[in-house]
């Protein structure tokens, strides 16, 4: 690796989110050491079915990807460049009209050039999911 | 609902180009769709390429005359292959298969040149 990872606290990081995830209103949640878990708050500017007033897919993919990739930069002990390679999102069902929606991220492996991750997003109940997600990210730092 | 986009859409910055067959949607770059400094947010790129899979189904329900059926994304898979950089992102959709209760459908997103793709998806749907 070409670069020790950079100190890193997800809460900081995310306490005023810029561009995109300041676009969706995405709020810090709660980490660990290998996981991160981010709020995204109803509202009504994310519908994508206005007939249901159901959220868009995209917020949540957004969200997911976002918290996996802090998930991937709590896993290394700290933040390093890299990009998401790809990402599966399964729509379990529709998020309740409403109700805030939470992405837990999980880093379950990494290799010096790739990690991959899964996670789920919910409403309130982790038993009862409204998508799951698995991916990779590639470090763009690693040789 | 061809020429009508959910308010989602709205929040990327999304229009429909002109055009015949699928629509092609444009997305600007602005401080809504930035990721890291410089480059399009994958969230944003996976959110474009999904409102262009959507489009596209709708294209093809309407041109069967079932433009009232109702659509549920099951599932969606994104590959990025290049970093979106700080100029307008197009995205098209493509449906592979139409069938009476399941769709399956590809969409490419580009900026400079559609045969070199920032990121693609393939998305199936359900209809009702």
């Amino acid at each position: 690796m070409s670069a020790e990872p950079t100190p890193f606290d997800p809460e900081r990081f995310l306490r005023h989110p810029m561009g995109h995830g300041g676009a969706l209103g995405l709020r810090y949640g709660a980490h660990g050491d290998d996981w991160c878990e981010l709020v995204l708050p109803f509202d009504p500017r994310l519908i994508g079915d206005v007939d249901r007033g159901v959220l868009a897919s995209g917020p949540i993919i957004a969200m997911l990807d976002m918290a996996t990739s802090v998930a991937v930069w709590m896993k290394r002990g700290g933040f390093v460049p890299h990009a998401t390679l790809d990402l599966r999102v399964d729509y379990l069902r529709p998020a309740t009209a409403g109700r805030a929606v939470i992405g837990r991220g999980e880093c379950y492996r990494i290799t010096r050039s790739i990690a991959f991750v899964r996670g789920i997003a919910h409403d309130g109940d982790p038993g009862d999911p409204v998508a799951h997600v698995a991916g990779t990210f590639m470090h763009t730092g690693a040789q | 609902m061809d020429g009508t986009l959910p308010p989602y859409a709205d929040l990327l910055g999304i229009t429909i180009e002109p055009g015949e067959g699928a629509p092609v949607l444009a997305m600007p770059f602005r401080d809504e769709v930035l990721g890291r400094p410089g480059f399009v947010h994958c969230g944003a790129l996976a959110g474009l390429l999904e409102m262009a899979a959507i489009t596209a189904l709708r294209h093809a329900l309407a041109q069967e005359s079932r433009g009232d059926a109702r659509i549920k994304p099951v599932n969606v898979t994104v590959d990025f292959m290049r970093g979106g950089r700080e100029k307008y992102t197009y995205a098209q959709g493509k449906v592979g298969r139409l069938g009476t209760r399941i769709a399956n459908v590809e969409a490419f997103a580009w900026q400079d040149d559609p045969d070199r793709p920032v990121a693609a998806a393939r998305m199936n749907f359900l209809i009702r």
